[in-house]
């Protein structure tokens, strides 16, 4: 394809579908470039998910087996981060412990957004009761305690990483409802969703094909910014012992552990957290700036 | 967002005639009123679901695996478990409505009272890191929003940032490492050095009051090493939260044509801010200031499991991992409860205090 050029790209009127969607693509990207923020907090996600598919080549030692001769060493040539109680290399345990963050992460985000993406736009296209009763029922879910719900659902369907992602999911879900259904008012009475209609569409399509894809990007935006509300989530029910179980090198049990060698052995309950906050950190910039781009008129706001 | 939004739409009201807004208001009122019943019941309905529906037996969570046939069919229907779903959550509203949230079984007593005494405890933490929060958090905003795109509203904004992605726990525990084992500045975990418990008689449950009360002033500092550094450490997430906000009303009303004419008219810029543009965001930052209030109290979970501070998250987190589900659940309600009446609370005083939805 040699026909990929920038005036390709960038052309008023894209010849097809995938020229259009091309140009689209690359005038997001274009913009992001243009935020010194969002690269930083893109280039943060890009090498998160580079150590978490490739984390055997990255990682020094073992993530599980450690020496225990090599208890609680401090940070070194070695172990670059320093070494656990057990005598496990700090690094390579982060490492490995960046696919489980990606995982819940990804898990999270594939649950609660399609979820929370239907129940909004069914809600604001058929409107009258069904929208009154399907919002009713997300204010409520809106208007309560997310991290205490979900450690009440954790308490009742038991620890682990994938209750843990259920849990955080089925808190999540209502600000992508809320979201998905003020687009969808403002897409519901348009003049293509019109000519659709005089087809002779079902509502089922119309949602589905024409009412959906054009709520995706707005909540693409606060996905990504709910991102590191989800990690620090995660993280604080592993720290509590309700996430991931040992051995599993997950960043908040890794913290959890290392609280009784805060006062001698500082790195083993540091080291994770800066792992946490830069990827959240990473995030949270990325979100900003795709804000910025695919949502100009919120963005001034903050 | 969610919150800009309503906010949005509050602004969008227009001052009709008199009766007419004085009907809209009581009629507004009465739907709030109803909303926040059926909060209150959908919140019931959630712990009832997580307490009864999600666990596969919650008999067997009680009697355990080997008791015989009788004893577990007995319990089974002194728990009420052999009626219809919907016969045991009117039952359990009831209970809940009398107080009654059943025994703790790690505490032997009844979570009601539990929570009765851990309560005072949260409730002076986070309405100390809440005063923090406002005190530190809205100047810092408004500083932003005069100097947008300076270095000073980078700084701000980062710390803004910083304050959704850094860990509550991680920072409490680097906190104790620095400021309590290392600099020896404040009092280490818990709410009082134990020489100093017991010393002054309980009234309100606040030791802060409590000590004044009594003209305990030892008693009042030592409790204040202790407080301080948790309450800092939660001021901090709500002063992030309040910061960005505020800047972001700011930004607003600095926008606004007013501003530019009180500048044109050589209005200092100090009595621009604070007299012109900061007067109309006070009734939106009641909101912001709510939300973040209760934010805190989610956020209270995890610092008192680092600070062993014996308030209703430490009681929460350790009836989580005894499997206590009466006192998971009670203090699920109870904090959930606080949670939408400060939400519904701070919604009511919006309507109180802006007179365009008076």
């Amino acid at each position: 394809m040699a026909t990929i050029t920038r005036e390709w790209l960038l052309t008023e009127s894209p010849g097809s579908r995938l020229q259009a969607r091309a140009g689209r693509a690359y005038r997001v990207t274009l913009a992001l470039l243009r935020n010194p923020l969002a690269v930083i907090g893109g280039l943060i996600v890009l090498l998160l998910v580079i150590l978490a598919v490739f984390a055997p080549f990255f990682a020094t030692h073992s993530p599980y087996v450690g020496v225990l001769t090599d208890r609680l060493k401090p940070p070194s040539a070695e172990f670059w981060l320093g070494s656990d109680e057990l005598g496990r290399d700090i690094w390579s345990r982060i490492v490995y412990g960046a696919r489980i963050t990606l995982t819940i992460v990804l898990l999270v985000a594939a649950i609660a957004a399609p979820l929370g993406m239907v129940i909004g736009a069914i809600s604001g296209y058929i409107g009258g009761w069904t929208d009154r009763i399907l919002m009713g029922f997300t204010d409520i879910f809106l208007s309560m305690p997310k991290l205490i719900l979900a450690l009440a659902f954790v308490a009742a369907l038991g620890p682990g990483i994938e209750n843990a992602v259920i849990a955080i999911a089925i808190t999540s879900w209502p600000a992508y409802a809320r979201i998905a259904r003020a687009e969808t008012l403002t897409l519901r009475n348009s003049e293509f969703i019109s000519a659709v209609r005089l087809q002779g569409a079902s509502v089922a399509r119309i949602i589905v094909r024409h009412v959906l894809p054009l709520l995706t990007s707005s909540v693409i935006v606060r996905v990504t910014l709910d991102m590191a509300g989800i990690i620090l989530t995660a993280a604080g029910l592993g720290f509590l012992g309700l996430g991931a179980q040992p051995p599993l090198p997950e960043w908040g049990a890794m913290i959890s552990r290392g609280r009784s060698f805060i006062l001698d052995q500082w790195w083993v309950a540091t080291m994770p957290g800066f792992a946490i906050v830069i990827v959240s950190l990473g995030f949270c910039f990325l979100g900003d700036g795709l804000r910025d781009v695919l949502d100009p008129k919120s963005g001034n706001r903050q | 967002m969610a919150i800009d939004q309503t906010i949005e739409q509050k602004q969008a009201h227009r001052p009709g005639s008199r009766w007419r807004n004085g009907r809209r208001f009581a009629l507004s009122l009465g739907a709030l009123l109803l909303t926040t019943a059926l909060t209150f019941l959908g919140l019931l309905a959630i712990t009832f679901f997580i307490g009864r529906v999600v666990p596969i037996d919650p008999v067997l969570a009680v009697v355990g695996d080997r008791a015989p046939q009788e004893v577990y069919l007995r319990v089974r229907s002194e728990m009420g478990l052999d009626q219809p779903l919907i016969v045991q959550f009117v039952s359990y509203v009831g209970d809940v409505l009398t107080g009654n949230f059943g025994m703790s079984v790690s505490t032997q007593r009844p979570v009601a009272e539990d929570l009765a005494r851990v309560f005072p405890a949260t409730l002076e933490m986070a309405t100390l890191g809440i005063i923090i929060g406002v005190v530190l958090g809205v100047p810092m905003g408004v500083l932003a929003a005069s100097r947008q795109g300076s270095w000073t509203d980078q700084i701000i904004r980062v710390v803004g940032l910083l304050g959704y992605s850094v860990p509550a726990f991680w920072l409490g525990l680097l906190g104790l490492l620095v400021f309590y084992a290392k600099l020896q500045w404040v009092g280490g975990p818990g709410r009082i050095d134990i020489f100093y418990e017991g010393l002054v008689p309980s009234v309100t449950g606040l030791i802060l009051v409590d000590s004044l009360l009594a003209g305990e002033i030892d008693v009042f500092w030592n409790a204040f090493g202790h407080i301080v550094l948790p309450a800092s450490i939660l001021g901090f997430f709500s002063l992030a939260y309040i910061a960005r906000m505020t800047r972001s009303f700011m930004l607003d009303q600095l926008g606004q044509e007013y501003v530019t004419t009180a500048r044109v008219k050589g209005v200092p810029e100090r009595a621009v801010i604070w007299r012109h543009a900061f007067r109309p965001i006070r009734v939106p930052l009641v909101t912001v200031i709510g939300l973040s209030y209760t934010g805190l109290l989610e956020g209270s979970v995890m610092i008192e499991t680092v600070f062993s501070w014996p308030g209703i998250g430490n009681y929460l987190t350790s009836a989580l991992l005894n499997a206590d589900m009466n006192a998971v659940l009670g203090s699920t309600l109870v904090i959930g409860a606080v949670f939408i009446a400060i939400n519904k609370l701070s919604d009511v005083l919006y309507r109180v205090l802006d007179p365009r939805a008076r």
